[in-house]
């Protein structure tokens, strides 16, 4: 109970301010605090992970949406507040683990204490063995050393000897190695987030990428890292497979996903190729090439009222369900008037009245397109940028909606072209990240296991052999000798240590 | 594997799995009735003193039993009880095991085989436990979350066996869903002490351990389990970034990983400090395995996570 009210001078005042953030208490409510704040970024979407959602639940709690996202509910773990509570946490533990430090350097290197005057008291063994006071000592002593006890052998002012020894100091060690370790970890994550970066890219099949800021879809990287130093590659993406439950109950389910990769690298002769799967990236110098997401991308032929192709190409259309029941956007900014597509892919078609065209599986068994055309004004031309997957329709023209199977194509109404739907391809979406902290957070979370495992298995105990007065008992002289010991932490005992150490001390006839 | 050999094998998985649910039912019933005789008798010193007395009066060894007997009403049941405990947990482990030759991969790999794994681990660590030390009073308390952690998953999470989804295609599934298994085990059982810590001596609760001896249990089982969730942890991390490409983005399985982790290392705080050290570390512990259930089931169920996979 901190009862102390906070002294009167401004230093006393700060001493007393550290006193109480290091104390164990402190750090108890601070670890409360830290589960509690974390909680809310477990059921919010995050910006970090799932940036869309986040505006969908803002979107459809128009009051309360812009309330949270202003204090940080949609990015819990960057805000002030969550940063706040960790950063105090650290304070608390370095407060408390420094200090210890040196108190632990000097126990390392200091004798065990002397036996207290009264073994008896502290429940010890007393019995009585044949020999020399000397030779017991030793014996004891023996036993004690190979049995990696720290010992120190005396002698009190009424003549009788002892053996003093003390073990489990790994215990405070792995204590705090464990809590410097999560210091580690969190250098670790902070090297990370200065000097890591992740970029996302699509490849459709036969398509190449090379590893330059510009071929990214999307790129982000730490406050100190640079898009300068990518790593040299370049990679085309030769085939994808995928595979889908077909049979039971969970048919559908994704099954194998395999992108065939043929990589180029700078100072090598020839290209090699790679097999990269969901649990098995392609790694390059300090980055790693991951397979994260794959989809469709219906090959669609335009032409325009003259006939002339003014498109051909395999557009990328992002899948919305599980069955790949996909959406995308064709802009033909080449014809007059501009054309603009909005577009539904179906792997596996079906038309509900609830879901209207929808996919029933993710291959593509029956496949199918949906187009919306429209005409007039893209809006291309103003200089704004826009997303390659939202049509702008505010000064176009809608023209008619169709859909069409591989090989068929559309005659636009009032001449304004056609549209041929002549097959499909498949893309893969790859995520090529650097953290150059990772290795230095798994090596201390290994540490920080060891010393937690040490801290909470290891106990430090100390025992006493104390040999008393000589007893003569007829033709043999015997020795008094008192062995006791005792745990440091409650719930424990040195009475397994005393037992053996008796044994020994019993069992060997000194002579 | 053919498919009337692969029917069998599922049948008899789930066959192994509904019988252990029975005996283990009936062990329940064991400890029941053993707790409830357990009320009428007399105080656990008493006893022992009365039984140094009938042992050293000379008496034969059949008498000696009836005496124990009628001394200790509860004994018999719950050794009874404990019997039944290692049948139904020798049941799970062939339904568990069949389970995984069913599907050729280890028996993790849906929300109803981490359940029925989870069941066997909570059962594994109380009977290692026992091994070292007369647990029998605690059978009650851990067979009850087990049968109800079986019957969870052969009514709500039952899925028929598959292939894995290829993110779970990789060994770090046997070893991160292990410690995780073994740790969450651990964890219950902790959390059953902790809870008796809290009523030993109260109405009912007359005959169980003192509550700081229910303590200490809590404080080794706890420790046991911390390093093993801390290392669970970690493993899915590297997973994670093998897998996802970054060890850490709080994903809500993770985040809930890290809230359980964080409890319980306030609880090991807790543990030396003064004030905390009794009734409020118990009550620490006991959160923490709720923050565990949270991340076990809420998560799968109620979020939308990385985690969630094929059947729930």
């Amino acid at each position: 109970m901190s009862t102390a009210l906070p002294p009167m001078s401004q230093r006393g005042f700060l001493r007393w301010l550290w006193r109480q953030l290091t104390s164990m208490k402190t750090a108890l409510i601070l670890l409360f605090l830290l589960a509690i704040v974390s909680i809310p970024g477990s059921y919010f979407p995050q910006r970090g992970t799932n940036p869309i959602l986040v505006e969908q639940w803002i979107a459809d709690y128009p009051t309360f949406g812009p309330i949270f996202d202003s204090i940080g509910l949609f990015d819990v773990f960057g805000s002030p507040w969550y940063s706040a509570v960790y950063i105090l946490l650290f304070i608390s533990l370095i407060g408390c683990v420094v200090p210890r430090l040196g108190v632990h350097w000097r126990a390392m290197r200091s004798q065990p204490p002397p036996a207290p005057k009264n073994l008896v008291r502290l429940g010890g063994d007393t019995f009585e063995v044949e020999g020399e006071s000397d030779a017991v000592i030793q014996n004891a002593h023996a036993f004690l050393k190979k049995n990696h006890w720290r010992t120190v052998i005396g002698e009190d002012p009424d003549g009788s000897r002892w053996v003093s020894a003390e073990k489990g100091y790994l215990r405070e060690t792995g204590n705090l190695v464990f809590h410097f370790s999560l210091i580690l970890i969190l250098v670790g994550i902070a090297i990370g987030g200065l000097f890591g970066w992740r970029g996302n890219v699509i490849v459709r099949e036969g398509e190449g990428f090379s590893d330059t800021l510009t071929q990214y879809d999307a790129w982000g990287g730490g406050r100190l890292s640079s898009a300068e130093n990518l790593p040299e590659f370049s990679f085309t993406l030769e085939s994808f497979n995928v595979e889908f439950e077909r049979d039971n109950s969970q048919a559908g389910a994704p099954r194998l996903f395999e992108a065939k990769m043929v990589v180029d690298r700078p100072g090598e002769e020839a290209a090699t190729t790679h097999l990269v799967e969901v649990n098995e990236p392609l790694v390059i110098d300090s980055a790693k090439v991951f397979l994260v997401g794959h989809g469709y991308a219906p090959h669609l032929i335009v032409r325009d009222s003259k006939g002339q192709v003014v498109l051909d190409d395999a557009v990328v259309f992002l899948p919305q369900d599980g069955n790949f029941t996909s959406t995308g956007v064709v802009k033909v900014p080449d014809s007059d008037p501009q054309l603009g597509f909005r577009g539904l892919f179906l792997p596996t078609s079906a038309i509900s009245e609830e879901l209207g065209p929808h996919s029933i599986f993710p291959a593509p068994d029956d496949v199918s397109v949906f187009l919306g055309a429209w005409a007039g004004d893209l809006g291309l031309d103003g200089g704004v940028s826009q997303s390659v997957y939202t049509l702008n329709v505010d000064n176009m023209t809608q023209l008619g909606l169709e859909s069409l199977r591989v090989g068929q194509t559309w005659q636009l109404p009032e001449g304004s072209g056609s549209i041929e739907f002549t097959g499909f391809e498949r893309w893969a979406s790859f995520q090529i990240a650097s953290d150059p902290g990772k290795e230095l957070a798994l090596i201390a979370s290994i540490l920080a296991i060891i010393g937690l495992s040490l801290s909470l298995f290891i106990q430090r105990r100390r025992v006493w052999v104390k040999v008393g007065q000589v007893t003569e008992q007829g033709s043999t002289s015997g020795v008094k000798v008192e062995v006791a010991g005792i745990a440091k932490a409650s719930g424990h005992d040195a009475i397994e240590q005393v037992d053996n150490i008796v044994e020994t001390l019993k069992g060997r006839n000194v002579s | 594997m053919n498919y009337v050999n692969s029917v069998q094998l599922a049948d008899a998985s789930n066959n192994f799995v509904y019988a252990s649910m029975v005996i283990l039912f009936l062990a329940i019933i064991s400890f029941s009735v053993s707790f409830a005789a357990g009320r009428r008798r007399v105080s656990p010193i008493e006893v022992s003193s009365r039984r140094v007395l009938v042992e050293s009066s000379g008496s034969q060894v059949h008498e000696t039993e009836v005496e124990l007997t009628q001394l200790d009403p509860g004994r018999r049941t719950a050794n009874i009880g404990m019997s039944l405990t290692c049948l139904a947990t020798g049941m799970l482990l062939v339904g568990v095991v069949l389970r995984g030759v069913w599907a050729g991969r280890v028996p993790w790999g849906n929300m109803y085989e981490f359940s029925i794994s989870s069941a066997l681990g909570i059962l594994a660590v109380y009977l290692v436990w026992s091994t070292q030390r007369d647990l029998r009073w605690l059978g009650l308390f851990v067979t009850i979350p087990t049968l109800l952690t079986l019957g969870m998953a052969v009514t709500v999470l039952y899925t028929e066996s598959a292939q894995l989804v290829p993110a779970l295609k990789s060994y770090w599934l046997v070893i991160h869903v292990f410690a995780a298994i073994i740790g969450g085990g651990a964890f219950t059982v902790g959390a059953a002490t902790a809870g008796l810590s809290l009523i030993s001596g109260k109405g009912w609760f007359t005959q169980l351990p003192p509550r700081e001896k229910l303590e200490g249990l809590t404080h080794k089982i706890i420790a046991f389990s911390f390093p093993i969730w801390t290392f669970a942890v970690v493993a899915g991390a590297i997973w994670a970034e093998n897998a996802w490409g970054r060890y850490w983005g709080w994903d809500p399985k993770e985040t809930w990983a890290f809230i359980t982790w964080v409890i319980f290392a306030a609880y090991l705080h807790a543990r030396s400090t003064a004030g905390w050290k009794h009734q409020k570390a118990s009550v620490i512990a006991i959160v923490g395995w709720l923050a565990f259930l949270v991340n076990y089931f809420g998560v799968n169920i109620f979020i939308n996570s990385l985690h969630s996979y094929a059947g729930v």
